[in-house]
């Protein structure tokens, strides 16, 4: 479409709220303090499994200042919720450790926390098992796997093919639980006035927010008025309701008074979702030539008691290489643990890892270049699905990664470049993440003075919603952006989908450019000035935006990583990341560069310093803080490189764009891995690639 | 009880802080509240504050001034770094109730800090135009540290990372490795660094 508009898409535009985020001006949901508002303080479950047995509560009532201890006893009732990990307060089971069991509420933050330290807590304990080994008992084959995959697909004759390969690969690769931390911990300020309720949260949608509070308090929608207009990040944790702002909306309604509640930095890891344990083994076989002749992942994780997630790591196999013969299959064991959750790239994140390494391994027994391998196995269509892609551009990323990086130079041999106490490497590794999109809706007002306004209950995690969206409506409506202005964040406006699965921007924009062009339309067939109250156009994208597609839709890109790696400590130190996406037309590059960037370096965690454990005694994350639980510093972090090639796909969205929110992540850690096996020449199956496990394994390289 | 007002009475307050030990006069034995004046942003606050408030919560939850983030409340993230008597410290790490006389600069302050008539202190304008954040949670501490940051540099004071052949006391040339190390008390999940280090060397260039 023709638009001689600057300042729309495709330009790198600043973001909107930035003025605001680096002026200490941007609200967070805790950040708001309605008048008479006090607070409250989560008490915790310090036992794997049982139930409460008694709870004192004389001392913590004693507690100047304090207002109530909430208890099962005492809480509000909930109706019921389709998510048991939102039914809070409710009874005395403890279904796992980090369980709410009681709530303080009191003037202030201090005394509420003296009150939730004085609640006298007695369990009676059930044996647990919390710990995911290899071949758990009661492992189960699930129905389906998250995001509505099927547990298990199977084409050809896997086994039989792989037995035949002249050239295999059989491997283990473990990926520990992980954890989102955003920098912002789950909080949420709730007030209740004349039967309505208003919740300040930090969410990813404030629209299925709204939905559970309405549900489990019993209350028509209308009544309920959920904001969230900056969220200090998501990361998949806050993608659903999550229990806080349950138990912030019970606290007000106990106490009559506004109630702010903030999750401590340890309760988030056990309240608001983890990235389950994976065990992959992966099989692959080949020809001689490269040609794979059989794929199969097999996954292994872990879910609660209380909710059935199941990390769909084995689904990438069913997207990547050709091949007739393949299998990709899950189990999942429902233990003591917490409940796990979304974390950026479910699925992808942790099964690329394992398929990605296998690749290298196989390009190393075949002595081929590993660009050259995952060349020869580019498939013609979705192997799993027989569907054409709508596009796909894997190769160019790794050509152009390739160039951009000083691929060619590069001497195959494994652990052969040493300078001093440092052995170098370097690896590459393909990424990819699905097109998702939802139905959403959205108005725009044409206003006399000539600004527009959309409106849309989008929600900014930090991908610069409000910029983006402006830029899309500009280019619809033949303006430029900065005749747009963009109200999202509140419930009060029409309904969207939620900020997740890299789908935000394209379900949003699809409803925001709809809307813009039927205004557009009536703009132009209308003439002399417009009403006071403006012109207005909605858009419902339900039926469009959510139709089968007959085509596969992914995103690819391709990850390359240099490492040093010291042979006296064991230290990976990554020197250079580089990421080469084709995700679609790129809306704005300032912004999405930023994602990009953002998805590298949470992959470098994932590789080398993130790893979560659980305690087989208590049943509880240990070091789950962010002083045990190591997220990337900034001197852990190098130069670190996005970009990507033009892609032109019809058959997306108006906007033609795919999500970038994840795609970062995914191969980032197979990239480093890969780069400090061709270091070191040893191959490491288990992340994170910490000093410890590289050190003793490296023993002989001194 | 808080009571703010442009105030020139920095000079007293100042004395105030060096008062011996256990502090304020005023505090009995046992009392679990104490007054202090501190200066937040250039204004005077008196308030009565509970012994086990945290600065970080006096500013964010006594003084409305939320810009300054809370991630850990533990001194692992950063993201409540403010400046003390011009020096960066973690504020969920400060008792309130120690900070009389302090002088306490948050990233409302930055701009004025930077003594220039814009709305926005240089530091700040090179976040903006490097898209140094995402979510803008870390950001606040990102700024108020790398300002508390260049300022040591510029004193001299040395980094794990600083070659030992360099004369203390001398400015310390700020490379990525030096901004990097010295940054890293402050995470960022966004992974926004790589835009940071590069704000960051836009404004000593
Ligand atoms: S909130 Fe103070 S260091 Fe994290
Ligand atoms: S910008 Fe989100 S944590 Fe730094």
């Amino acid at each position: 479409m023709a638009s001689q508009a600057h300042n729309a898409v495709g330009s790198p535009i600043e973001r909107r709220e930035g003025g605001a985020k680096v002026s200490g001006g941007a609200l967070y949901a805790t950040e708001y303090t309605p008048p008479g508002c006090v607070y409250a303080w989560l008490v915790t479950a310090t036992v794997p499994k049982g139930r409460v047995a008694s709870l004192d509560t004389a001392a913590a009532l004693k507690v100047p200042g304090v207002l109530a201890v909430l208890t099962p006893d005492s809480a509000p009732r909930l109706a019921d919720t389709d998510d048991a990990t939102l039914a809070v307060l409710q009874n005395s089971e403890v279904p796992h450790h980090g369980w709410p069991v009681a709530l303080a509420v009191a003037e202030t933050l201090e005394a509420a926390r003296a009150a939730a330290g004085s609640v006298g807590v007695a369990y009676e304990t059930e044996p647990h098992e919390s710990v995911l080994t290899e071949d758990p008992p009661g492992a189960y084959t699930p129905d389906e796997v998250n995001g509505g995959h099927p547990t298990e697909r199977r084409r050809g004759d896997p086994e039989g093919r792989f037995a035949a390969a002249p050239v295999k690969i059989d491997a283990r690769y473990r990926v520990p639980p992980l954890y989102n931390h955003p920098m912002e911990p789950h909080g949420a300020t709730a007030s209740w006035r004349d039967g309505r309720l208003t919740v300040y949260d930090t969410s990813q949608g404030a629209d299925p927010v709204r939905a559970v509070l309405a549900q489990v308090f019993e209350l028509p929608e209308e009544r309920v008025t959920v904001v969230c207009e900056h969220v200090g990040g998501g990361f998949g944790s806050k993608g659903t309701p999550r229990p806080h702002v349950v138990l912030a909306a019970m606290a007000s309604l106990h106490v009559r008074r506004p109630v702010k509640l903030a999750l401590t930095r340890r309760q988030l890891t056990e309240l608001v979702g983890h990235r389950a344990p994976t065990d992959h083994r992966l099989r692959l076989g080949a020809e001689p030539d490269g040609t794979l002749t059989s794929l199969i992942h097999e996954v292994t994780t872990h879910t609660s008691r209380i909710k059935e997630f199941v990390e769909q790591a084995a689904v990438p196999g069913r997207v990547m290489y050709a091949g007739a013969n393949s299998l990709t299959a899950h189990r999942v064991a429902a233990l003591d643990v917490p409940t796990p959750s979304w974390m950026r790239a479910p699925g992808e994140a942790p099964g690329m890892y394992a398929l990605e390494s296998a690749v290298d391994e196989l390009a190393c027994a075949l002595a081929m270049d590993p660009i050259e391998l995952r060349t020869r196995n580019e498939p013609d269509e979705e192997p799993d699905s027989g569907r054409p892609f709508s596009s796909r551009h894997l190769v160019e990323c790794l050509r152009e990664g390739a160039k951009r990086f000083g691929w060619a130079e590069r001497d195959h041999r494994a652990g052969v470049r040493r300078s001093g106490a440092w052995l170098t490497g370097t690896g590459v590794a393909a990424a990819t993440y699905p097109v998702l999109v939802s139905p959403s809706r959205a108005t725009v007002t044409a206003h006399p003075d000539g600004l527009h306004v959309v409106r849309i209950n989008a929600t900014d995690i930090g991908t610069g919603a409000r910029t983006v969206l402006a830029q899309i409506a500009a280019e619809a409506l033949g303006v430029g952006a900065e005749a747009v202005r963009t109200e999202i964040g509140t419930t009060g406006l029409p309904k969207a989908p939620l900020a997740g699965g890299s789908s935000g921007t394209a379900s949003w924009g699809w409803a925001v450019h709809e809307a813009c062009r039927s205004l557009a339309r009536r703009l132009h067939e209308r003439s002399g000035p417009l009403p006071p109250e403006g012109l207005t156009a909605s858009a419902d994208t339900r039926g469009t935006a959510d139709a089968e597609s007959p085509y596969a839709r992914h995103a690819f890109g391709a990850h390359f990583a240099e490492v040093g790696v010291d042979t006296d400590t064991g230290e990976v130190r990554v020197r250079r990341l580089l990421g080469v996406y084709a995700a679609g037309r790129i809306l704005n590059p300032r912004t999405a560069g930023s994602q990009f960037i953002g998805g590298m370096v949470m992959g470098l965690g994932m590789a080398l310093t993130e790893g979560g454990r659980v305690d087989p005694a208590s049943g509880a994350f240990l070091g789950s803080d962010l002083a045990g639980y190591h997220v990337p510093a900034h001197a852990d972090v190098p130069e670190v490189e996005a970009h990507w090639i033009d892609e032109e796909d019809a058959h997306l969205n108006p906007m033609g764009s795919k999500g970038i929110g994840e795609i970062g992540i995914v191969g980032t850690a197979a990239a480093i891995g890969n780069a400090v096996h061709h270091a070191t020449g040893i191959r490491f199956r288990e992340l994170p690639l910490t000093p410890d496990q590289v050190h003793a394994a490296g023993r002989g390289l001194v | 009880m808080d009571s703010s007002e442009e105030s020139h009475a920095g000079a007293s307050a100042q004395a105030v802080r060096h008062a011996p030990w256990p502090g304020p006069a005023d505090s009995p034995a046992g009392a679990t509240e104490s007054r202090v004046a501190l200066r937040v942003n250039g204004f005077s606050h008196t308030t009565e504050v509970d012994h086990r408030t945290t600065l970080l919560d006096l500013l964010r939850e006594r003084l409305a001034l939320t810009g300054s983030k809370k991630g850990c409340d533990h001194g692992q993230c950063g993201a409540c770094t403010v400046l003390v008597d011009g020096r960066r410290v973690n504020s969920c790490l400060l008792l309130a109730v120690a900070q009389d006389g302090a002088e306490v600069v948050t990233v409302e302050g930055l701009a004025d800090l930077a003594g220039e008539d814009g709305d926005l202190h240089p530091l700040q304008r090179a976040f903006l135009d490097r898209d140094a954040f995402q979510c803008g949670y870390c950001t606040p501490g990102q700024l108020c540290s790398a300002v508390g940051m260049l300022e040591e540099a510029r004193a001299g004071a040395p980094s794990a990372v600083t070659d030992p052949q360099q004369g203390l006391g001398s400015a310390v040339r700020l490379t990525g490795e030096e901004i990097r190390e010295r940054l890293s008390g402050n995470l960022c999940r966004c992974g926004a660094y790589p835009h940071i280090v590069e704000a960051v060397r836009d404004v000593i260039a």
